[in-house]
Formats: C-alpha cells, sequence, structure tokens
C-alpha cells in the first residue's frame, strides 16, 4: 500500500508540466444515528483521495487542471498526473493564476514546534479512527435511550467523528501537513405525542468531553418548559439568539464574504459605485467576527493552518495552495474589517490576502450566561436554533428559515411557556446593527450547518425586532 | 446477463469499462461469504464509480475545471437484528473482506442502542441484469476544450450585450456506475446527468443589481442537451439555449427597473420551471416513509402527512394527481434497481387530491405492512449507507388541459410566476417561502410587466387545495435538481420533477424588501 507522503512524492516525481500541486487526503470516519430510542444507520468509511493540480504557463497566461480521484493504486499515480497535465493543456487561462508558494511561505510551524504543538510530523504514519471512538458514548446513549422511555419521551439524533489528514506538496518544495479531528453530536428530545421538542449539539474532536448525561438533563429542562403552549402572531419579537442560533446566522454571513462577488458589486458588502465596504460600521456593539487556526481561547476549534484548495471557486485558488493562514478579523470592533481573498481577489481589491480559514469565533466582550439574559428579559423570544436557512436577497442577505425544536416566551425573567414555531425573514447584518446585547462566547454548534461547518464559538445576543414573518405549525 | 436499458436511444451505450475491469462479481461472492460466515441474516455488497467534471466561468475566465473520480466499494449486513456498514475505498478482495468484517463488528458495537429488530420485505430474485440511463453522448469523454469553448462563447455573447455587468457559466457533469449484490440479483447499472447554468448580473449605478439565470432544468442526457457541434443535438433533445440566451439581456433589464410587488393576496400562475420545487418541499419530502416515522427527526424533520392520514388526507383540489417513479426517461432519480436490489417502478401519491401513498424502502415496506417496496433505496457514494431517497415525484397535466396563455386568461389580478430561486420550508411540511427568476403581473386576464422582490408563502395543503387547474401536456415540463439533501452523515441525490403550468387562487405575496426592512 502506497502512504500519502509516498504518493505526494511519487505525483511529484511524474509531473511533467511546468508546475504542480499535490494533495494526498486520507480520511475515517464513524457515525450513529438514532431514533425513537432506537438506532437507525450507522456505518464506518476510509477514502483516500489524489487530488493533482498541474499548471502549464504561456503567453497567455497560467492554465490549470485538477484531478481529484479516490482509492488510487501505486501504479496509478502517473495517470493521474497525466490526466490532470491534460486537463491544463485543454483548459484556458486561469484567472486566478499565482505564482506557486514555496519554503517559507507555508506554514508557519517547524517540525519541533508541531510536536510541541501535538501534531504530527510529515513522515509519521496515519492514525484515523474507528467504530470504537462510540464504545463509552453508545453505552451512556443506550441508558438515555431506556431513562427516555421510561420518561415518556422520544430521543433522536446523530454522532459523527472523523479524522482527515492533508499532505500537499508542490513541485517549488512545500510540504505541509494537516490532521484535522473533527467530532459533532446532536440529540433531539420529543415528548411521546411529539407536540414538545428540544434540541442539544455539540462539537467534539474526540468525544472524550461529551457528557450525554449532561446533554439529555438540559433538554428534559426544555420539555418541561414546553409544558405550558402560548400561541403567539407573526410580528417583531425581541428575540434572545442562543450561540446555536447566532452560529447558524453568522457562518451564512461568513460564507457570502467573499471579496471577489463584493468587487461585481453583487453582495451586500458591495459598496455602491465599486469597491467594498470594508470599513463600515456594521453594528454599534463592539463585536469582533474572526478567524484564527489555533484560536489561544479554544484550542478545541483549531483548523489548517495553510490553504488547502482542492479546486478554485469564487473564494478559494489552487494556486494559494500551502499560504500559510493567519488570524483574520473579519469584522473588528463593530467595523467590517476583512472579506475573504484568494492573492488574486487581494490585488484587484487592494486589500490584504485573507483566505478563509475553518473554524468563526464571535466575541463582544460580554460576559452575561444565557441564564443571565433571560432574567434580564422583561418579554421576549428565545429559541434553540434556526432552520433551513436560505437567502432571499443577496442584495440586503435578506435570510428566511425556521424556528425549531423549542421557542419559549420569557416574561420577567423567567421562561413562562413554549410558543408556536415560526418563519423569518431577517438578514445577518442587519440583525448585528439591531443587536442590543451579547453574552459570553462559547463554544457552540450551528444546527444548520453543523455537518458541515462544526468549529464555531458564538454568545447569545439580544436582538430588537427580529422579523418573525408567519407561524409554522411545524413542532 | 438479462438487459433491462434505460429505453431504446442510440449511441454510446457501454458501460464504463474501467468499473467493469475489477472483478465485481468476485469481490460481491467473498463480502457476501464472510458476511455470512460471520453470522449475517442478510448482507448485501454495492461498488461505484462516479466521475464528475465541474467547469465554472465567470465573466468568460475559467475559475473552476475539476475532475472528481469515486470509486469504492461496500457491504451492508444484519446481524442479530441490528444494521452494519462499512466501506472501503480499495476494490480489492482484501478490503471486501475487512468491509464484511467491519461492518459485522459495527453491528455488534451498535447493538447497545438498538431497540427495533431489522427486517427487509421481500423482493424477487432478478439474477444478473444491467441497465443504462437513456443519453447519446458521454459528456465525460468529450474534450474540456470543446465544453470550455461552449461556456466562454455563451458568456461573451451576453457580455457583449448592453447592461449586462456579469455572467457566470458552468457545466456540472456525471456519470455514476453502480454494481449491486445481494445473493440473489446482480444489478451492473450506468446512469449519466448534466447541469448547464447561465447566470447575468446587472448592477445599476446606484449599486441595486438583480440577476437573472437559465430556466434550463439538469437532465438525465447527455451532452446533445447542450446543442451545437460536435455533439449535435436535436430539437428534440437539445434544450433551446440560443434562443434562452439571446432574450436574457432584455428580460434582466425589465427586472431591474421593474416596480416592487404590493404584498397581499394574488392569484398566480406558476411555470413548471418554478413549481418543480414547490412540489419537490412541499409533496417529494412530506412523502417519504422515513420522514413520517421520524427517522429524520433530529435533521431534515418529519411530515405532517402522518400513517393515520393516508386514504383520506385532502392533500390538494381534485385535479391534483401525483405520481412517484424511478422509471421516466431523462428522470434523475430514474435507475433500473434500487440500492437494495428492488425493480423501480411508478406509483400515485396522490389521486384526485386525496393523499394515497408513500416513498418506501425495504426496512420500512416491511415494518410498516406495505409489502414490496417501491425501490427508493439510495446512497450517494459508496461510503454511505443507503437510505430512502426521493423517486421522481411529479404532478401530472390535465389531458386536454389548458395552454399557460389560458391559465393567465382566467386570472383578473395575480401574478405568473417563472424559475426557481430561494426555497425554504418547515420540518413538517407545512409553511412554505419560495421566490423565482421572475415574476410578471397579470391584469385582466394579460401579462402588465415585471415586478420584483416577490416571494410567496403558504401552507402546503392550503396552497395545493387552492389550486384550481392544472396545465394540459403542452404545458407538462420535467425539471429538478441534482442537489437534494438529506441524512446524516448528508448525502446529496438528483431527482426530477415534472409538472405543467397551474392556477393557484389567492396565494400570500410578501414584498422581500419590507420583509427586511
Amino acid at each position: 500500500m502506497t502512504t500519502p507522503q509516498e504518493a505526494v512524492e511519487h505525483a511529484l516525481a511524474a509531473a511533467r508540466s511546468d508546475d504542480c500541486v499535490v494533495i494526498a487526503d486520507e480520511t475515517s470516519s464513524a457515525n450513529l444515528r438514532w431514533a425513537g430510542n432506537t438506532l437507525t444507520t450507522n456505518g464506518v468509511s476510509r477514502t483516500r483521495q489524489l487530488t493533482v493540480v498541474a499548471t502549464s504557463r504561456d503567453a497567455r497566461g497560467a492554465r490549470a487542471g485538477v484531478v481529484s480521484r479516490a482509492g488510487v493504486r501505486g501504479d496509478q499515480i502517473a495517470d493521474v498526473v497525466r490526466a490532470a497535465e491534460h486537463a491544463a493543456a485543454e483548459s484556458s487561462p486561469a484567472e486566478d493564476a499565482q505564482p506557486l508558494l514555496g519554503p517559507g511561505q507555508g506554514e508557519a510551524l517547524g517540525t519541533d514546534a508541531r510536536a510541541s504543538a501535538g501534531q504530527a510530523a510529515w513522515e509519521d504514519p496515519v492514525t484515523g479512527t474507528e467504530i470504537g471512538v462510540f464504545r463509552s458514548f453508545s453505552a451512556a446513549l443506550g441508558e438515555g435511550f431506556d431513562a427516555a422511555a421510561a420518561a415518556g419521551q422520544r430521543l433522536y439524533g446523530f454522532a459523527q467523528h472523523t479524522v482527515t489528514s492533508t499532505f500537499l506538496g508542490t513541485s517549488t518544495g512545500l510540504r505541509l501537513r494537516h490532521d484535522q479531528p473533527t467530532g459533532m453530536v446532536d440529540v433531539n428530545a420529543k415528548s411521546a405525542d411529539l407536540a414538545r421538542s428540544a434540541w442539544a449539539g455539540q462539537g467534539t474532536r474526540d468525544f472524550s468531553d461529551v457528557d450525554v448525561g449532561a446533554l439529555l438533563d438540559g433538554l428534559g429542562q426544555r420539555l418541561e418548559w414546553a409544558k405550558r403552549r402560548v400561541d403567539l402572531p407573526a410580528g417583531r419579537y425581541e428575540t434572545l439568539l442562543p450561540p446555536a442560533a447566532v452560529a447558524d446566522l453568522l457562518i451564512y454571513l461568513y460564507w457570502s464574504s467573499g471579496a471577489r462577488d463584493a468587487l461585481d458589486g453583487r453582495t451586500v458588502f458591495s459598496k455602491p459605485g465599486g469597491g467594498t465596504r470594508v470599513g463600515e460600521r456594521l453594528s454599534e456593539l463592539p463585536l469582533t467576527l474572526r478567524s484564527d487556526p489555533t484560536p489561544p481561547t479554544a484550542p478545541g476549534l483549531g483548523s489548517a493552518p495553510f490553504v488547502i484548495a482542492h479546486a478554485s471557486t469564487r473564494q478559494s485558488s489552487v494556486f494559494d495552495n500551502g499560504l500559510r493562514l493567519e488570524p483574520t478579523d473579519w469584522i473588528s470592533g463593530g467595523e467590517l474589517a476583512a472579506l475573504i481573498q484568494t492573492r488574486h481577489s487581494a490585488r484587484l481589491s487592494g486589500l490584504p490576502v485573507t483566505p478563509a480559514i475553518g473554524n468563526l469565533i464571535l466575541d463582544g466582550g460580554g460576559s452575561a450566561s444565557l441564564d443571565e439574559m433571560i432574567a434580564g428579559t422583561g418579554r421576549g423570544l428565545l429559541l434553540t436554533c434556526l432552520w433551513y436557512i436560505r437567502e432571499v436577497d443577496p442584495q440586503t442577505l435578506l435570510l428566511t428559515g425556521l424556528t425549531r425544536d423549542g421557542t419559549y416566551l420569557v416574561e420577567n425573567g423567567e421562561v413562562t411557556a413554549a410558543v408556536n414555531n415560526f418563519r423569518f425573514n431577517e438578514s445577518p447584518v442587519a440583525m448585528l446593527a439591531r443587536a442590543t446585547e451579547v453574552g459570553a462566547t462559547a463554544a457552540t454548534l450551528s444546527r444548520e450547518w453543523g455537518d458541515y461547518f462544526a468549529r464555531t464559538a458564538m454568545p447569545p445576543v439580544r436582538v430588537d425586532g427580529f422579523n418573525m414573518s408567519s407561524v409554522s405549525q411545524a413542532s | 446477463m438479462a438487459d433491462s436499458t434505460g429505453n431504446q436511444d442510440k449511441g454510446d451505450r457501454g458501460i464504463d469499462p474501467e468499473f467493469t475491469a475489477y472483478p465485481l462479481r468476485d469481490l460481491a461472492a467473498a463480502a457476501l461469504e464472510r458476511a455470512a460466515g460471520l453470522g449475517a441474516q442478510h448482507a448485501d455488497f454495492r461498488a461505484e464509480r462516479i466521475r464528475e467534471q465541474q467547469i465554472r466561468l465567470s465573466d468568460g475566465n475559467l475559475v473552476t475545471l475539476f475532475d472528481g473520480d469515486d470509486l469504492g466499494l461496500a457491504v451492508r449486513v444484519v446481524l442479530d437484528g441490528t444494521w452494519g456498514f462499512a466501506s472501503a475505498v480499495d476494490l480489492t478482495h482484501a478490503a471486501a473482506l475487512r468491509a464484511a468484517e467491519e461492518a459485522a463488528e459495527v453491528a455488534r458495537v451498535a447493538a447497545a442502542i438498538n431497540t427495533e429488530r431489522i427486517g427487509l420485505a421481500e423482493e424477487p430474485a432478478y439474477g444478473d441484469v444491467s441497465w443504462v440511463s437513456a443519453y447519446q453522448t458521454d459528456p465525460l469523454q468529450v474534450s474540456v476544450a470543446d465544453k470550455v469553448d461552449l461556456l466562454t462563447g455563451w458568456s461573451s455573447g451576453l457580455l457583449a450585450r448592453d447592461r449586462i455587468d456579469h455572467v457566470d457559466a458552468s457545466l456540472h457533469q456525471v456519470r455514476e456506475c453502480k454494481f449491486y449484490a445481494d445473493g440473489v440479483t446482480t444489478a451492473l447499472q450506468q446512469r449519466v446527468r448534466l447541469h448547464p447554468v447561465v447566470t447575468a448580473v446587472a448592477v445599476d449605478p446606484g449599486g441595486r443589481f438583480e440577476t437573472m439565470r437559465t430556466l434550463a432544468p439538469p437532465a438525465g442526457r447527455g451532452l446533445e442537451y447542450l446543442g451545437g457541434s460536435p455533439w449535435a443535438g436535436t430539437a428534440a433533445t437539445a434544450w433551446d439555449f440560443p434562443a434562452e440566451l439571446a432574450r436574457m439581456p432584455e428580460l434582466l433589464a425589465g427586472k431591474l427597473a421593474a416596480p416592487s410587488v404590493r404584498a397581499g393576496r394574488y392569484d398566480l400562475v406558476v411555470d413548471p420551471s418554478n413549481l418543480w420545487l414547490t412540489i419537490h418541499e412541499s409533496i417529494g419530502h412530506a412523502t417519504e416513509l422515513d420522514r413520517a416515522l421520524g427517522y429524520e427527526a433530529a435533521f431534515a424533520g418529519t411530515s405532517f402527512a402522518t400513517l393515520d392520514k393516508l386514504g383520506s388526507l385532502q392533500y390538494g383540489s381534485p385535479p391534483m394527481h401525483v405520481t412517484g417513479d424511478r422509471t421516466a426517461e431523462h428522470g434523475l432519480a430514474t435507475i433500473g434497481y434500487d440500492d437494495e436490489g428492488v425493480a423501480t417502478r411508478s406509483w400515485d401519491l396522490i389521486s384526485g387530491g386525496v393523499f394515497t401513498g408513500y416513498q418506501l424502502d425495504r426496512r420500512m415496506a416491511r415494518m410498516q405492512g406495505f409489502g414490496r417496496s417501491n425501490g427508493c433505496a439510495f446512497a450517494d457514494s459508496p461510503a454511505h449507507m443507503p437510505i430512502q431517497r426521493m423517486a421522481n415525484v411529479s404532478l401530472q397535466p390535465a389531458d386536454g388541459g389548458p395552454s399557460t396563455e389560458e391559465l393567465i386568461a382566467g386570472v383578473e389580478n395575480g401574478i405568473y410566476v417563472l424559475g426557481d430561486k430561494s426555497w425554504s420550508i418547515d420540518m413538517q411540511r407545512y409553511n412554505f417561502q419560495f421566490t423565482g427568476q421572475r415574476f410578471y403581473k397579470i391584469e385582466h386576464g394579460r401579462l402588465a410587466g415585471q415586478l420584483r422582490d416577490v416571494a410567496y408563502q403558504a401552507t402546503t395543503t392550503d396552497f395545493w387545495n387552492s389550486m384550481e387547474a392544472a396545465g394540459g401536456p403542452q404545458t407538462y415540463v420535467l425539471g429538478g435538481a441534482f442537489n437534494c439533501g438529506k441524512g446524516q452523515p448528508s448525502q446529496v441525490a438528483p431527482v426530477s420533477h415534472g409538472c405543467p403550468a397551474v392556477l393557484m387562487r389567492g396565494v400570500r405575496i410578501l414584498n422581500t424588501v419590507e420583509e427586511g426592512a
């Protein structure tokens, strides 16, 4: 069996193009899914992907061909390289073409620093995951099923653990490795008549920090809250968004913050008449929205410290592979500070090169817990999470979606009842402008996007006049 | 080997020889034997190769050229009444055996949280069968340069027109090969699909912008769908892109200059290019039995169309006849045999406006006493376990029914809706909101210019019970999507929805600018 390190070297050795990037990904994953207090599906998988970016230059510019193939044997590596070179020869000049990066321009950590940071060296073997990662978790969950059944409740949910080891090499001499563990669990508890529903989710790197009992206790409390039900009409409400719901909205904002599209005049971050809105105030609160490959206050949210781009898009460039990722404030002190950039778009915009990073943290300097913010509420709504979020109008980044699994009425500092769900129409950009209080930032899992973007830390946020456009009958 | 091909089209119909060169039957035999030896009551084996290519241009410049090639095998077992699933990326004897062993181990670990014994509905043995979808030119066997040239030509043609500021053009192509074996059925299948999209952007001096996208739906067709040489589609096989692109600048300018809609209730004439998505969300997902049973309760959600309503719920008005199928020619969910070895077919979901059927897999068909599955098991990759996924769910046209113009003529004050854009529906499939590509005001039975900032919002059964008329077969179009998401781990599935134009009475219209104010 060819190791991923060998695959990278063999591919680079086989390359005949002007330049070449090779990415070898080894991924192992295990999952459990349950519904109605019983298992529904499960599985383990291993994938091995080899991606070759071949570039050729001529007077018209640089062309890039990208071929990504699973399960490549050692004797097939040269075929993948040839296919990428053929694709490059057939393509037209790439808009985002840049010189490939070389040693010293990539990942910041050297071998010693990697070791001290607990990261594997380039030559270390890959260690993945397997179904055994769930042994203690599944035992606790089984006990939870028994307890839920005894209490007349039903549990639904999903747990997944994935480890991806990425090896990136370039013909210019870069050799970079990143091992990314990603785990998530979400649990949904319902009353036997399915009328009451509560949800909790958690991101994790290895499941050692997942306390099933605590998760279920929290859901039990929320189902108790929901024993009193009040119907409310559509309208604009003061609303407390817990960290998961804030993540639901701000991840979409992050994904919509590409500099290239803003420069083209087609996003909420476009400046009328040309340019971007970088530097404009978005909130009167001192909000900082940032990404950091090695966040000092949330080490569990660590993500790749260099660009890994399997394809060029409007927000990423294969030519930037290996580019060192620095901590980036997207919003700083309430002002828009940066947009997602490639080196190409940064040249067009005249702004710093700030590529996308795999985590997102919102901090407003608050210290209040969600319970304290509830205690400080005269009358308002408390949400659990949001669902089926889709863009309605890119001009304002107006999003629509639903409240889900626990929408509560807060009166005089206490949760007094569950209310019906709502369809909302709201822009996260406008929401930041109407935010009146931000609590303490904590790690959280987005309900809507947690399967794809699991590393977030958000505070609870109080918003004036959140637009609940209509009532949803869903429970 | 019996041959059960998708249709009688001529052309390149061979199954990918690189896929068939693997010792698929030997691997299956080894895995199934090992699973049986480990005590599995049921075992099935899948091997897949999924080739895809994405090409994206912005303003005529190549942004994305990506070739993907996913390969692998999977073993699914029922061991002591519990599922176990494992997959591997290598199509080797050792990998097949290991997957069988891992699937058994997964079943043992998972037994701690399984309280329902798995049973599967019976399905006839079909022996050794094959099936290939209906296409003429495999897009993955055509030069990248030819495809880039076509997209470049479309882009430059639009950019040369007044008031077009930006153009995105893309082409996503997939060739999917599946091999399935369970000891009594061995199915070797291949299908091809593609989705061409062109989006034009206009920005006015004040910074306001609008977009307009082609209405051409994704299709289970080959490159002949794009028309023109060198793949020479005919009027019968090709979408008329030249005509659609030629109209786009004028339509986009009209959209940018259009008045903002006044919120309220309007009669709607909904074009198939928009209605397919409403069908997908409010009927397709709502009639999935796994949702009704709660298997998706923590993720995609459940359904208001519960088992107790089967045969009695007035889902819509009497003209409403909705079918499920995995057999429609060029349908994106169309295939010969599903991922549990079930021969696909067509059936009623809603008849005379009454809810009459579900989409099933073998486990649910057995558990709920439906007899046989109707063939809706699908996995989007060898690394994923099959789950119940959507068939082609289609609203049938009215025999001898009206044209779109005749439907519009029956509206005094309304809106004509074309093209899909934004969509969202709640977790029980009650409350939905959709926007579109173009909206036209209807006054006294005639179109009276475009409107902007329009969204329609309704509850599923209210909406479908407001359907006064379905158009005739001349208005019927097969729409669809490549990317229907469901399940955890998340899986995407391609699916088509055919429908005629329809006339709906008294639907709530929102002004999206007011909503965001």
